[in-house]
């Protein structure tokens, strides 16, 4: 009882072909879009790994690479298979690499779909990442002298200023660390040695962000220093105030950034696996309906194309059988083996 | 006297056509092309048309996008001439249109090289014409509150950000004008008392720029305010100091770019003027050698091509007369129904 059995005749093996071939097409550019989404997304990791603490995973866009070129193969070889299938000649070299071809196709696309879930996954380790560069990078940020920190500075700048966010959580993020370099204290001044002294590791802290926490829509001059005194400027409440610096923290728009690249990418590699089964499919059709003709001599007889010449419960008990059958094979020949050493012994 | 006579005989004749009937394919695409340059640089244009006083250089792309829409049309029409070419009993009925259509697509490639040199000569208007929008736009930043400037503020701190520039010439422009809303100044307070009283208009200047003229390339946080007194900041010389503030001007860095964009699709926009004229003179060719071929009953014999029957001089006055000949048939239209008039009045006096 074969599985989703049906009938071919000339007509329709040729239309069958020709439409196959036509999908192998597009599965190679599928193929290829998957590449070029994968090293889309490994240029994007690499320009912000200064705030992953050089310590982001690469895997999932070798994954995508790596699957995008043995799609490409893969459906090339398949579609070669097709043309060469309208002329019973060139057709017969293929006969005997076709069911491995078919099985390997089977476990690519049980890869697609691994990496698939693993694209949709990756926001999770990607979220602890940026939370420890994003609190290493505000830490280095008066570090301008220090080589290998230079650029720290500016990196972190040019994100918040492109984000539009403040800090790792908040703004207040920028209220426990020293920001501002030694470099530009004066510490014979009364109020920078009062800053000094009022916490334990003699930090200069204030409440006060740089300048690219600013918002551009406020409507006044950006407020940076004395953010919470309320007194230090006029008509102004800290408490009522939302345009005045950027309230996201760069941890989210981050992760918001990334997490929704991975899930359009996520959902282009599903639909890539939806057309990669159907390809499948179709060539397992192909190469039944030409290998069950009934008279083999005459190329425009009547033929029968199906998915599973049995049943899948069928299908499946053989395989175990078969399985079963090798590990006995095996067994036995240990049998004969010690049987052997016995009779010497 | 003919300008530029060429033998054609019948397979370099097919050649011609095969190969123009090609060529018109890849300049309809050049055509595309080139609208989609003149849509680009248009909506640029127009992105940054509040800093703009006038709009007189958007004549450029507008004749970048009617050319190359233009240009397509020209090119499907002659690559069906060309196919029309190869057989004789199709092509006389291409006759009576080929002369007014090379009249009209020579004029419409030659604006090409108008919109180009176009590009170059209004370069000075445009820089006028940014200077004034940004002389208005610093003007107004402040007017947060006033309905049609409230998003001056914002585009000007944009645009600072996103050309890395400051104030209209560079950033003294700032302290020229009162940036700050007097909404957020405290007026009982003698600093901001003293500023309006020390000059004469009563604005409140001082010598400090808004946040987004900082650079974030400075390795010291950004210092925005009190920038001519050295002594209000630690290790602070203003006359030294350079990468705290983005030196250029913004009006410089805007007309740079554009002038950038307008030299980038200058040399796309002279292949597809030179693509164009090629295929017009090679149509020209054909059309002259395929004249010669009408009427014969052998298909295959040589025949000349050229671009002039006669050489330019007679060409221009038989021109002449062709549109004076037109000219006077109108003239004398009008004449004989004056002189029907005259005529009953004379032979009024004979009968009586």
């Amino acid at each position: 009882m074969a599985l989703m059995k049906v009938k071919f005749d000339l007509k329709k093996r040729v239309k069958l072909a020709q439409m196959l071939w036509l999908m192998y097409w597009f599965s190679i550019m599928a193929g290829v879009l998957v590449f070029s989404m994968g090293l889309f997304f490994k240029i994007e990791l690499r320009k912000r790994s200064e705030l992953m603490d050089n310590n982001e995973s690469h895997f999932v866009p070798n994954i995508l690479i790596g699957v995008g070129l043995l799609a490409c193969f893969l459906n090339a070889s398949g579609g070669k298979i097709c043309y060469d299938s309208l002329d019973s000649t060139k057709f017969v070299k293929w006969k005997t690499v076709l069911k491995p071809f078919l099985i390997c196709c089977l476990f690519f696309n049980f890869l697609l779909i691994v990496t698939a879930v693993m694209c949709f996954a990756m926001r999770i380790p990607l979220e602890f990442t940026l939370a420890e560069g994003l609190k290493n990078g505000m830490k280095y940020y008066k570090d301008t002298d220090t080589p290998g920190r230079c650029y720290m500075k500016r990196t972190l700048d040019l994100m918040q200023m492109e984000f539009r966010c403040c800090g790792n959580n908040n703004y207040k993020d920028w209220f426990e660390i020293q920001w501002v370099s030694n470099r530009y204290l004066d510490f014979s001044s009364k109020e920078v040695k009062d800053r000094i002294s009022s916490n334990v590791d003699g930090k200069y802290l204030m409440d006060g962000v740089p300048f690219s926490c600013c918002n551009p829509s406020s409507p006044r001059p950006c407020i940076q220093q004395q953010i919470t005194n309320n007194s230090a400027h006029y008509s102004y409440d800290h408490y009522t105030e939302d345009l005045n610096i950027w309230k996201r923290g760069c941890r989210d728009a981050l992760v918001s950034y990334y997490g929704g690249m991975m899930n359009t990418i996520g959902i282009l590699v599903l639909m890539v696996t939806l057309l990669q089964i159907a390809v499948m499919i179709g060539l397992q059709y192909v190469n039944t309906s030409l290998s069950t003709l009934v008279n083999p001599e005459d190329p425009e007889s009547e033929s029968e194309g199906w998915i599973l010449e049995k049943t899948v419960k069928e299908t499946f008990t053989d395989i175990m059988a078969k399985m079963k059958a090798m590990g006995k094979g095996s067994q036995v020949d240990e049998g004969a083996n010690e049987e052997a050493v016995a009779t010497v012994s | 006297m003919v300008l530029l006579k060429m033998k054609f005989p019948f397979q370099k004749r097919v050649r011609l056509a095969q190969g123009l009937w090609l060529l018109s394919w890849v300049a309809m695409f050049s055509g595309a092309i080139t609208f989609t340059m003149g849509a680009f640089l248009k909506t640029e244009l127009h992105r940054r048309s509040e800093v703009m006083h006038s709009m007189d250089i958007h004549i450029v792309p507008n004749l970048l996008m009617a050319v190359g829409l233009a240009s397509v049309g020209i090119n499907i029409f002659a690559g069906k001439v060309c196919q029309d070419s190869l057989d004789p009993s199709r092509f006389p009925r291409w006759k009576t249109f080929l002369p007014p259509f090379f009249c009209f697509s020579v004029f419409l490639t030659s604006l090409l090289l108008v919109a180009m040199i176009l590009s170059f000569a209004l370069q000075p208007s445009l820089e006028e014409s940014l200077k004034i929008g940004l002389k208005n736009g610093i003007r107004f930043y402040k007017d947060t509150d006033t309905p049609g400037r409230c998003f001056q503020k914002e585009t000007i701190d944009r645009l600072q950000i996103e050309f890395q520039c400051c104030g209209n010439t560079d950033y003294r422009d700032w302290f020229e004008v009162q940036w700050i809303s007097n909404r957020y100044l405290d007026f009982t307070s003698k600093e901001v008392k003293d500023r309006v009283r020390s000059n004469v208009d009563g604005r409140y200047l001082l010598d400090g720029v808004p946040f987004s003229c900082c650079n974030p390339a400075s390795p010291r946080p950004c210092i925005q305010y009190s920038l001519r007194d050295n002594s209000v900041h630690y290790n602070y010389e203003y006359q030294t100091e350079e990468l705290n503030l983005y030196s250029r001007g913004c009006r410089q860095a805007l007309v740079s770019y554009y002038m950038g964009l307008m030299n980038t699709i200058g040399p796309c926009v002279l292949f597809d003027f030179l693509l164009q004229m090629a295929i017009l003179v090679s149509l020209r060719y054909l059309q002259t050698a395929m004249e010669g071929v009408i009427g014969q009953e052998d298909v295959e014999i040589e025949t000349d091509g050229y671009i002039l029957e006669k050489g330019v001089k007679e060409t221009l006055l038989e021109t002449k007369e062709k549109v004076k000949k037109l000219l006077q048939f109108a003239q004398v239209g009008d004449a004989s129904a004056t002189t029907t008039d005259a005529q009953p009045e004379e032979e009024k006096p004979a009968t009586a």
